[in-house]
């Protein structure tokens, strides 16, 4: 099986990466695979959505995940939406399952708009809610852009490397209510007192 | 929805009665607010709300060592957790580049403890489903009886019922006991027959077959544009299991068969738990047999792995290996990396961007319950209102996975 | 006797007879509700249904699921915002006398997870009774825990019985 999936990989390599290159010409870059070998691909963000129908027209049926990942303070554009594809036969279940992946990586800016995918896929939908809620991107035309794991009215992007871990209770300096009852030894303290 | 655009749609489509089914709701499998909109019994429209169970484990990750977050990881899908710990500790071995360096001993018993908490997880998954279909008492009953004795094993070797945090990298947290092998042959001798029993009850029972086969039926392309993965595929006809298409930890080693199923209903979905539960059985038998016992449960590289007491005591390196190690944890170099296994749920991924220092950057896991509930519209409109609960029961929602 | 019917302090001999025979009772027939969140839920669930750890042998054999019928809430799993006002709605709708523990690390102080999402503590809402450490419990814990709190019911906890201590 690993054979199998070396073929996959080598065939998405030398086959649908060079023609995805040649279908939108100075919009897609090539990087080198890190250690899981995956091939993957940077997009501009005004082409992601072509870049999606015309990977699933060559095979890629099925979307693993939406993400999306935040660099800051490392480098600009801060953001990057990261998705995987997979090729999974498209109608017939019991079909040959070409098991190459790929992933697609878009850098993005704080309010650079970037097309939704949930009308090719359903499962985006819920999946770029979860990213509108945790990182706070501009993603256009999507049918229901709501609050998806935080409440409704929380104010703020959670998933930001600048949010604080403790969010708004970070603000607040708080004594531990034991502080309180600790004797320090440099500071008149009253004895507590029965029943406190 | 609001009373405004309550009485707003009541006063168009007055057939129509909008009902909440709120997050506490002993039906609802965990917190799950459903909000549907019927005409007399059918359920004409149907969405998903969760966010009820949001703990910021992805945020957490970012805040605790590389070794550490692994705790955190356990807390996701609380009925798999040593999945979710496996899953995590393999994308992080993949970006060290130390996976062929696993000893043998360690590959082996990660996969024994994988296919018993498979097994501890159908059970509960069974249990509760049952229960939900009205057969209140019998098979929760026998089930958790089973599951108590795997948790007993799971107590043993890793020292905590759940979430055992036991899986590090690099291996395991500490040495099997001298009874391990002992313990899982007991309760293979054992598990056939409950099993067995559970299933004669609940499967051909003619209530449960009443009113589940042909019911909530989903597609192949349905599940595939919904993003469905594990059992919620494979009843539509597709064999797509990582474990056979992507192996991890020597799973092509292993002869077991994925069962399939054609139907796409509520009686295929538990059908098919009951003959993976069978496979798993069949996988630890092989396991247990080439469990080589004189080997390190752990990998030998200081820089990773605490050295032994022994050592810190007398050697100079052993102690500065253990205070960094202690202090500050370990660096792994810079990269991303996608790493799925099969979780009982279906595919769990882990998406791990590191930036070359002792936290990770960004975990993203990618939870297969989360498609599996946001599917729910497919399933649940056009049925009646009581089908609702039993599709809810049996695409086996974790409510800890769903909204991390 | 008091105007709402409830005898204040000391009472007399009838009263105090009748007092600690509704505590016996009262102890000896907590109903749990379900209120399962989280990996909690999955221990409370061995304690409900489990033929291990039976928690019907102490009276809670029945765990309802409304909470106009439960008197005891095991807050069992972590607190998140979302949820925060739906259990303090269902809290409310328990009638009295009713009970809180607080199952488990994330309940009684908000556990492993001390961030922006986890409401650090559910005390900080309601009013607990025991706090039962563990990340989850076992249900052994949760047994003494219970054995506890009905050993406190049937002495002197203010909310049984039908003689109110203090004012």
């Amino acid at each position: 099986m690993h054979e199998r999936v070396a073929a996959a990989r080598e065939r998405v390599n030398t086959q649908v990466i060079p023609a995805l290159v040649e279908a939108f010409p100075g919009k897609v870059e090539v990087i080198p695979p890190t250690n899981d070998l995956i091939p993957q691909v940077y997009v501009a963000s005004d082409v992601h959505e072509p870049v999606a129908r015309w990977l699933k027209e060559r095979g890629f049926h099925m979307l693993v995940d939406i993400t999306a990942a935040d660099y800051y303070p490392k480098r600009e554009p801060r953001f990057e939406l990261v998705y995987h594809l997979r090729e999974m036969p498209e109608k017939d279940p019991k079909g040959e399952k070409g098991l190459g992946m790929i992933r697609v990586r878009v850098k993005l800016t704080e309010k650079e708009p970037v097309h939704t995918l949930s009308h090719i896929w359903e499962m985006a939908n819920a999946a770029e809610r979860e990213i509108w809620d945790q990182f706070g991107l501009n993603i256009v035309n999507h049918p229901n852009l709501t609050r998806i794991l935080n409440p409704d009215d929380w104010e703020g992007h959670p998933l930001r490397r600048d949010y604080p871990l403790r969010g708004p209770r970070a603000l607040i300096n708080l004594e531990m209510p034991a502080d309180e009852n600790r004797y320090h030894p440099f500071v008149e303290a009253e004895p507590a007192k029965e029943g406190e | 929805m609001s009373m405004a655009e309550d009485l707003e749609l009541e006063e168009q489509r007055p057939e129509r009665m909008s009902l909440s089914i709120g997050p506490h709701h002993p039906a609802t499998h965990g917190v799950l607010r459903v909000k549907l909109e019927l005409e007399g019994e059918t359920v004409v429209k149907a969405e998903p709300e969760t966010g009820f169970l949001h703990t910021g484990i992805e945020k957490t990750a970012e805040h605790l060592n590389w070794n550490q977050a692994t705790t955190v990881m356990d807390r996701m899908d609380y009925l798999a957790p040593i999945s979710n710990n496996t899953g995590y500790v393999l994308a992080v071995e993949k970006l060290l580049g130390i996976e062929d360096r696993i000893p043998e001993k360690a590959r082996v018993t990660r996969v024994v403890l994988l296919e018993l908490n498979r097994i501890a997880s159908h059970l509960v998954g069974l249990g509760t489903g049952g229960l939900d279909y009205g057969n209140i008492g019998t098979p929760i009953f026998w089930a958790f009886e089973l599951r108590d004795r795997i948790l007993d094993i799971f107590e043993h070797t890793t020292g905590q019922r759940m979430n055992p945090s036991y899986i590090r990298v690099g291996g395991l947290a500490y040495d099997l006991p001298h009874n391990f092998k002992e313990m899982v042959e007991d309760f293979l001798k054992l598990a056939p027959s409950r099993i067995q029993e559970l299933k004669d009850v609940m499967l051909n029972n003619p209530i449960f077959v009443d009113r589940a086969k042909g019911v909530s039926v989903i597609t192949y392309e349905q599940a595939l544009r919904y993003g469905l993965t594990g059992r919620n595929l494979r009843v539509t006809g597709s064999d797509y299991d990582v474990r056979k298409y992507y192996p991890y930890l020597g799973y092509e080693n292993y002869d077991f068969n994925v069962p399939v199923y054609t139907a796409g209903d509520s009686w295929s979905r538990v059908a098919i738990t009951f003959d993976e539960m069978f496979e798993s059985l069949k996988i630890i038998r092989q396991a247990l047999d080439n469990l080589p016992w004189d080997d390190r449960h752990i990998i030998d590289d200081r820089k990773l792995v605490l050295p032994p007491k022994q050592e810190v005591k007398h050697s100079m390196e052993a102690l500065i290996h253990h205070f960094k190690l202690v202090h500050y944890g370990f660096d792994v170099p810079a990269g991303e990396v996608y790493v799925a296994i099969e979780s009982p749920r279906g595919e769990i991924g882990f998406y791990v961007v590191s930036d070359g220092g002792n936290k990770p950057m960004r975990v993203r896991v990618r939870p297969p319950s989360f498609y599996a509930v946001y599917s729910l519209p497919v399933l649940l409109e056009g049925h009646l209102l009581s089908d609702m609960v039993g599709a809810i029961a049996t695409i086996d929602p974790v409510f800890g996975e769903v909204d991390r | 006797m008091s105007a709402d019917g409830v005898f204040k302090d000391q009472g007399g001999f009838l009263t105090t007879t009748v007092d600690s025979f509704l505590r016996w009772a009262q102890s000896n027939s907590i109903w749990p509700l379900t209120f399962g969140l989280a990996c909690c839920a999955i221990e409370m669930m061995n304690l409900a249904s489990g033929p291990r750890y039976d928690i019907a042998r102490y009276g809670s054999e029945a765990f309802r699921a409304s909470p106009r019928q439960a008197d005891l809430m095991f807050v069992s799993g972590r607190v998140s915002n979302k949820m925060a006002p739906v259990i303090k709605r269902v809290y409310s709708q328990m009638l009295e006398p009713k009970w809180v523990v607080a199952f488990g690390a994330c309940a009684s102080s908000g556990g492993i997870f001390d961030n922006y999402a986890v409401m650090q503590g559910v005390d900080n809402m309601l009013p607990v009774d025991i706090y039962v450490p563990g990340c989850p419990p076992t249900p052994e814990a949760v047994i003494y825990a219970v054995q506890k709190l009905r050993g406190q019911i049937r002495k002197d906890d203010p909310r049984g019985g039908i003689i109110v201590r203090g004012q």
